[in-house]
């Protein structure tokens, strides 16, 4: 089992984010939000949110090495997760592949990668999006 | 409002025990506290429960109305609460609210959790729901990563160590040893901890509160009526709760929770206290990183020195100010909802003088300090002896 049973719904929502790294740009105060927000959090009310799509280029602000991963990412273990900063400015969480693990410290720079994330099961839905890798 | 006071306190022993379940643990703690309170199951008026999990430890929803089942405290009204590991400190102000308010009089906030009915990993999946479940626990995070990214940035920007962290699980394991309640008696070292598994780096696995079944319950009335109920009334002088970003990315820091910031400046400006002026602390230990935070966000030390104070022993129970007697979250275990009830039956216990062998001597105003996943949620309060 993964972290949760997700339904097909929830998954197809969320395609346009996990797939192409579509956020949010507030035209009032100028921010960028990942993911999509409706509701601006500085402007509220005020503020007009739009789509934008990012670059996926970023550096690591923060990194650990998962050696105890949850139900469904045994085949994975160890793997590295960071908060990655994007160029734009949001933050994100997300796996960071094909580096080893001594080139990922606060600063490194990273750009993002297309990969399966989860399955459900063997017969179950597979669910993609994105990690991250280190530029070389 | 009405002052408020705290006249029954008790809690289970923490650990994992297989051989009682969720109904007997809350019910065991709740009766035990109205008893300290020599108060009859007639004159409750009302039931906060605070549980974070119950549906996915142990497929149990309506927990609450159970709960006055159970305690044959029906037709009472009783509300459940849930702020993930802050369930039960959430709890505990949503009854002083009723108090304070005047709706109700004598108030039972519980709070359990049960969580070795399931496996290890079930219950981490349980967790993990106190995160973003869609942008963080989904892309394969757990929640001693989430620690992990705010322990490194911590190291990164103040030089804090792996060491200071093992530290302070040195210090909960002493002050456990201490408790006849903690769910862990015995003492480790700062070896021990450096050798554990490692969990998701820098923390290892004695770096990790544990998976622990357990109640704790608190008495709350009327101040001017406590006297009736208790020769040593503890009165709630702040109850002070704050919100942030469900997801531990978004913050503008890591090494900061402002939740906890903001819950403590406001617990401090109602009661015209600083920081100096509380003797004892229960801070949400979940992983050592987060005592040394707290120790930096509650005011007690200075951003980027919660390192060096555990290292010179100011938080030891023989300390300048003793944190965490009880064990904390890492020593006397962490049933999700019950921690934030527990803190508050410690601090009750060091403010009668009744914590016995890690009393601290003289103890006059305590603090609680009560987290929700990776800071979304902070509940402080703090309490003073009224008699």
């Amino acid at each position: 089992m993964s972290s949760m049973t997700v339904g097909l719904p929830l998954t197809w929502r969320r395609i346009p984010e996990r797939y192409g790294l579509i956020g949010s740009r507030c035209e009032i105060c100028g921010a960028n939000y990942f993911p999509v927000r409706k509701i601006c959090p500085a402007c509220r009310r005020k503020g007009k949110m739009k789509d934008v799509k990012f670059s996926g280029r970023g550096k690591i602000y923060s990194s650990t090495v998962i050696y105890s991963p949850p139900s469904g990412f045994e085949l994975d273990a160890p793997y590295a997760m960071a908060i990655v900063e994007l160029e734009e400015g949001p933050r994100l969480t997300a796996q960071i592949e094909d580096g080893s693990m001594k080139d990922i410290k606060i600063g490194t720079p990273v750009e993002m990668i297309f990969r399966k994330i989860q399955e459900d099961g063997k017969e179950g839905l597979i669910h993609y999006g994105f990690k991250f890798k280190v530029v070389r | 409002m009405r002052r408020v006071a705290i006249v029954g306190a008790a809690m289970t022993k923490f650990g994992e025990e297989w051989e009682r379940g969720f109904r007997d643990l809350i019910a065991e703690a709740g009766v035990k506290a109205i008893e300290d309170a020599r108060m009859s199951g007639k004159e409750i008026d009302a039931i906060y429960g605070g549980t974070m999990a119950a549906g996915r430890l142990i497929g149990q929803e309506h927990i609450t109305a159970m709960i006055a089942d159970y305690m044959g405290l029906n037709p009472i009204p009783a509300t459940r609460v849930e702020a993930a590991c802050a369930s039960g400190g959430v709890a505990l102000r949503t009854g002083y609210l009723a108090v304070a308010s005047g709706i109700h009089d004598n108030v039972v906030v519980g709070g359990v959790e049960k969580m070795t009915d399931v496996s290890v990993g079930d219950a981490a999946v349980a967790l993990g729901g106190a995160g973003d479940q869609e942008w963080e626990l989904f892309m394969g995070a757990t929640f001693p990563a989430l620690y992990a990214l705010m322990a490194r940035r911590h190291m990164y920007e103040f030089g804090t160590t792996e060491e200071q962290m093992a530290m302070v699980a040195v210090k909960n394991h002493a002050n456990a040893s201490k408790n006849p309640y903690a769910h862990f008696q015995n003492e480790i070292t700062v070896r021990d901890v450096m050798k554990s598994k490692k969990v998701a780096s820098p923390l290892k696995l004695y770096d990790c509160s544990p998976i622990t079944d357990g109640a704790a319950a608190i008495i709350l009335a009327p101040l001017e009526r406590a006297r009736k109920y208790t020769d040593s009334p503890i009165e709630i002088i702040a109850s002070s709760q704050a919100s942030d970003t469900l997801a531990l990315h978004h913050r503008k820091s890591l090494t900061t929770i402002n939740s906890t910031v903001v819950a403590a400046r406001n617990a401090y400006n109602m009661t015209r206290m600083k920081p100096s002026d509380i003797d004892v602390c229960e801070v949400h230990d979940c992983f050592t990183i987060a005592e040394i935070i707290a120790y930096e966000d509650l005011g007690f030390f200075k951003k980027g020195k919660g390192g060096k104070a555990i290292e010179d022993g100011e938080t030891a129970l023989d300390g300048r100010i003793p944190i965490n007697t009880s064990g904390g979250l890492k020593g006397c275990g962490h049933p999700v909802g019950a921690t934030g009830v527990k803190q508050a039956v410690e601090i009750t216990w060091q403010l009668r003088g009744a914590a016995k062998s890690r009393q601290v001597k003289g103890a006059e105003i305590g603090m609680t300090h009560n987290v929700g996943g990776s800071g979304a949620t902070c509940v402080v309060h703090i309490l003073r002896r009224a008699d």
